[in-house]
This record gives C-alpha cells, sequence and structure tokens, in this order.
C-alpha cells in the first residue's frame, strides 16, 4: 500500500512537470503575443513586462490580410466538411448494409486512399487541375479551371477526406442491427429512405465526431492550398502564413500574434467537443 | 448511392497515384500533352547517380522522423496513455494538455516553436541558456552542422533535430490518445488474473495488455510511418532551411519552385507511394483478414 502511494505520487509529479512543458509554448506564445518587440528583445523573454498592447494583433491581422483570409476559410471549410460527411455516410450505407461483391474491394479502397502521402499524387494531379475547365463563379472559381479556384480545393479535401470517413461510418453502420433495414424494407421503404430515415440518425453520434475532426484537419490543411491555390488571396488562413513567413520575418511578437489568431478556432472547438475529437480518433482506430 | 462518391475518390486519389508511375518514366516540363516523352528509367537512374545527394539526404530525414518518433513519442504517448489509464486524479486536465498540440495544423506549429522556442534573439531557449546577446547566439534553425554523422556527407543536422522536437511534441498526445481507446477496452479480468499469478506491473503490461492490444499496435505503426513519409508543412512554411529536405519537398520542389521536371518530380512521388503502400499493405492485411474471419 505504501509503495502504491509512492508510486502514484512519483506519477502525478512526473504528470504535471511534463504537462507543464508542454505547455510552455503555448504559454509562451500567448505572453509574447502581448508584448512589444522592443520590450522582449531589450530585457528578455523572463522579464515583467513594462507594457501590454494589442498591437500586435492588429499588425498581424492587416498586414496579413486576416479578413479576407477567413472569408475564404469558410467559404472551403464548411462545404468541404458536410460534403465529406454526405458522401461517405452514402458509400458506408451501401458497403455496410447490403452484400456486394466488391464491397471489401472498395473499403480497401477507400481506406487505403487516405493513407497516401497527398505529395505521392500531386504531380498528376497539378496536371489534371490545370486542364479542367470550371465555369467561373465569383469567389469560388474564378482562374476559369479546377486550379486556382476554391472549388477545386474543396473537391480535393472531399475526395481525400472520404477514405478515412468511409471508413470510420462502415464500421459504425456495422454494429447497427441488419433486422431495421428489412423490416423498412418489407414495408415498402425506399433504398434512399431507409438511409435517409433510419440509418442515418441511428449515424448521428459518428456523424458528430467525425465532423469535429474534419473540421479541425480540413481547417489545418496547408499542403493542398498552397500547391493547388497559388494565388496568395485565396489561400484559406492556416496555409496564408506562408505568405507572412518573409514579412514577419524580423518581429517574433507579431509571429506568435498572428499564429494565436490562427489557432483560435481550433482552441475553441477543441475545448467546447474535447470528447468528439478524441471518440472520432479512437473509433477510426479501434474500428467501432 | 456510391458511385459518385466513389468515382470523385478514385478520380482524384487513386487515378493520380497511376499517373505518378506513368509520369515517372517520361520527361515532361509540365505544359503540352504532346510533349510527354517516353524515357524508361533514365529519371531513375538520374537520382541514384546525378541527384543521389538530395535523395539520400531527404530518404535519411525522412528516417530520422520515424526513429525519433519511434523512440521517443510513441513510447512517451503509451506510458502516459498507460499512466492515464489508472484514473489517477487530474486525468482528464493531463489528457487535454497532451492532445492539445494534435488539433494544431503543424504549419502553425512550426511558426509558433520558431518564434517563442527558437528566436536566436529573444526565443525561451536562448533566453534560458543566456546566449540572445549579439555575436553569442545560437541559431537553432540555421545551423546544418550534424549532430550525428553518417558519413562525412550524411548525418542529421543540426536545425533538421530543432524540426523534429515539435513533431514529437504533436505525435505523443496522439499516440496516448489511440492507445488509452485501446486500453479501455482490455478486460480488466485478464490483469487481475496476472496479478493473482503474481505478475509485476511490467510484466503484466508486456505479456498481457500489450499482445491483447495488437490491433491498435498495428494502427500505431502505420500512423506513425505514414506521418513520417508525408511531413512537408512545418519544413515548408519555414522555408525550408538549408539540411531539412524530405522526399514530400522534393516532390513538390518543380510544382513550387523554378525548374519544372514533373518526370523528376513523379520519380520521387514514387518512391514516396512505394514505401507508404508497402505499410499501407501490411495494415490492410491485419484488418480485414480479421473482419473476415469475425
Amino acid at each position: 500500500m505504501i509503495a502504491n502511494r509512492r508510486n502514484q505520487i512519483i506519477a502525478q509529479v512526473f504528470l504535471i512537470v511534463l504537462a507543464i512543458l508542454w505547455l510552455v509554448p503555448m504559454i509562451g506564445m500567448v505572453m509574447a503575443s502581448f508584448r512589444p518587440f522592443s520590450d522582449t528583445a531589450s530585457n528578455g523573454f523572463f522579464s515583467w513586462p513594462s507594457s501590454l498592447t494589442m498591437d500586435n494583433f492588429q499588425n498581424a491581422w492587416e498586414r496579413g490580410d486576416m479578413t479576407q483570409h477567413w472569408i475564404v476559410t469558410f467559404i472551403v471549410v464548411i462545404p468541404a466538411v458536410i460534403l465529406v460527411l454526405f458522401l461517405s455516410s452514402m458509400v458506408a450505407f451501401v458497403v455496410s448494409r447490403y452484400s456486394w461483391k466488391y464491397n471489401i474491394a472498395l473499403l480497401i479502397l477507400f481506406t487505403a486512399g487516405n493513407l497516401l502521402p497527398p505529395q505521392a499524387i500531386i504531380q498528376p494531379l497539378f496536371q489534371m487541375y490545370n486542364r479542367i475547365p470550371f465555369p467561373e463563379i465569383p469567389i469560388l472559381a474564378e482562374s476559369g479551371e479546377l486550379r486556382g479556384s476554391l472549388v477545386g480545393l474543396i473537391l480535393i479535401h472531399v475526395a481525400f477526406q472520404s477514405g478515412f470517413c468511409t471508413f470510420v461510418l462502415s464500421n459504425y453502420m456495422k454494429t447497427l442491427p441488419k433486422e431495421l433495414n428489412e423490416a423498412a424494407a418489407v414495408d415498402g421503404a425506399s433504398v434512399w429512405r431507409q438511409y435517409w430515415q433510419i440509418v442515418l440518425p441511428l449515424t448521428r453520434p459518428a456523424l458528430g465526431a467525425l465532423a469535429t475532426l474534419q473540421f479541425a484537419w480540413i481547417y489545418n490543411d496547408y499542403f493542398w492550398a498552397v500547391v493547388l491555390i497559388q494565388d496568395g488571396d485565396l489561400l484559406p488562413i492556416t496555409s496564408s502564413l506562408r505568405n507572412l513567413s518573409g514579412e514577419f520575418f524580423t518581429d517574433d511578437n507579431l509571429v506568435a500574434a498572428g499564429s494565436l489568431i490562427v489557432v483560435m478556432p481550433t482552441i475553441i472547438i477543441y475545448l467546447a467537443l474535447r470528447r468528439q475529437f478524441i471518440a472520432g480518433l479512437s473509433v477510426g482506430a479501434s474500428k467501432g | 448511392m456510391a458511385g459518385i462518391p466513389s468515382a470523385l475518390h478514385i478520380g482524384f486519389v487513386w487515378l493520380p497515384a497511376i499517373f505518378t508511375l506513368y509520369l515517372s518514366f517520361t520527361n515532361w516540363n509540365g505544359f503540352r500533352l504532346s510533349g510527354i516523352d517516353w524515357v524508361g528509367f533514365r529519371n531513375y537512374r538520374q537520382l541514384f547517380t546525378v541527384f543521389e545527394k538530395d535523395l539520400y539526404e531527404a530518404f535519411l530525414n525522412n528516417t530520422w522522423v520515424l526513429v525519433f518518433l519511434f523512440l521517443v513519442a510513441t513510447p512517451l504517448g503509451m506510458f502516459l496513455a498507460y499512466l492515464l489509464d489508472k484514473n489517477l486524479k487530474g486525468t482528464p486536465i493531463y489528457q487535454s494538455v497532451f492532445y492539445f498540440p494534435v488539433v494544431l495544423s503543424l504549419a502553425v506549429v512550426g511558426f509558433i516553436w520558431k518564434s517563442v522556442i527558437y528566436s536566436p534573439r529573444q526565443g525561451l531557449l536562448n533566453t534560458a541558456l543566456g546566449r540572445t546577446d549579439e555575436g553569442n547566439q545560437i541559431d537553432w534553425l540555421g545551423d546544418p552542422d550534424f549532430v550525428i554523422s553518417v558519413t562525412s556527407d550524411y548525418g542529421l543536422s543540426k536545425n533538421f533535430l530543432a524540426l523534429i522536437v515539435p513533431m514529437i511534441w504533436r505525435h505523443a498526445g496522439y499516440i496516448m490518445v489511440l492507445y488509452l481507446a485501446g486500453l479501455k477496452s482490455v478486460d480488466p479480468a485478464l490483469k487481475e488474473a496476472a496479478a493473482i499469478d503474481g505478475c509485476n506491473e511490467w510484466q503484466a503490461f508486456r505479456r498481457v495488455t500489450f499482445p491483447s492490444l495488437k490491433p491498435v499496435n498495428v494502427v500505431i505503426i502505420v500512423i506513425t510511418v505514414i506521418e513520417a513519409l508525408r511531413i512537408f508543412d512545418i519544413i515548408d512554411v519555414l522555408n525550408n532551411p538549408i539540411g531539412t529536405d524530405v522526399l514530400s519537398i522534393l516532390v513538390t520542389e518543380s510544382i513550387l519552385g523554378e525548374s519544372g521536371n514533373v518526370g523528376r518530380g513523379s520519380a520521387y512521388g514514387v518512391i514516396l507511394l512505394l514505401l507508404c503502400l508497402l505499410f499501407v499493405v501490411w495494415y490492410l492485411r491485419s484488418t480485414f483478414r480479421e473482419e473476415d474471419a469475425a
């Protein structure tokens, strides 16, 4: 018993020290972003702040043209999350509710597709995007082709992420009793109604967890946007950091403030929906 | 119903994957489709001769990431999961703290570490070491000298190691959450039986808990390998300092940079693809075989 208590204390000390270490970059970011560069540069990072200021945030916002990039972000992320869940749930429904000879093959294709490194397919994808014309729609598609258009960006997110979502959702749907569909079919419900009115509502917990996770992943995307958009004004907020990389070079506190603004939505959603986040990941890993 | 989503997934993911293979055997500047020349293995021959240094350096760097994620981040994440599984006081708070970096994008993580930790003039590290004065500063992200050298030309550069640290910071929490979910699913009766049979904690973990977590272990191996192969954002956002090339950077160089050799870029892509598929196939076999058995 005594050994047990001693072990518990050791474990607690270890966890506390590590937790503090883990938070250092975040705390440092918050501290730096409220102080003028001249203050930290001349007095050192650990000094008592001589003044606190919101200037860094204002500067980062203006120089990073963040109003524009926030608008772009939501135009991309919201439709992408909705579309990916809608399309993946349809595939998952078919794969998990009907015994069709290509079910496993399809599921393997989706699962493996999501695991490929994006860079391994980018060369041909980039060339494809250069050549697929797309009618001009204000903001959504102004370049006349998929490349450089937000539609193109949404499409690749949906195509790529549908691998993971299909895998998770089909595992979840397999746990729902088959009799549900059989009963509905006997009562004359069409396949669409079985999907939309019976299976989908029961899948809500998995959809919620995935929506949170997908929001974070698509919001956090850097690679697809940098390569497929390239036009600096049309980059979503995370990838627009690339523009700032040179401009912010000299002022670390400005960089910290800019980073803090960008991570804010994920932090808020994480704190509010922590359980959903963790559920989404573990559902995928322990396969339902 | 499955048609449109499947077409989208296959058309935008698998079709390009196949075309990467095709283009890697060609010489093309990316302009006119008629300009695609079949050159056989020429790109690969060049990769292993003219561009040998680039390729090996990048491959080695990917390997370093993998080594550190496996030897540091993964055991740490597993150990944290093991501790938190005991429901110590404060477990939800610890869990939130360690998982927190996982929800951030690696691009932003790069910015945060660059400005807060590694800044030569006022970063936390140099401040703590008292090295912030002009001429005395340590340039953490700008020093390509080797910490570990494999040969005189290849090794682990200091600045790449500096980039690996935030990767570990982010990966450990990921592993922790995955492993914790696995641990929760282990039948407590197993552990009790082991205790009655006189196992100490370490023996019980090694002989009972760990083997029963095989599916989670497989997932962790695959996720870690893929993470190591995919690494890109944090390097690109910090302007790819000398000594920090990885395979994914070489693939995209011809798109984002000036020289546009689609064939060579694709050959790098194929190498990445093959390395990744090796593990994906292994993972799929272990996952879907169980499925058949069930």
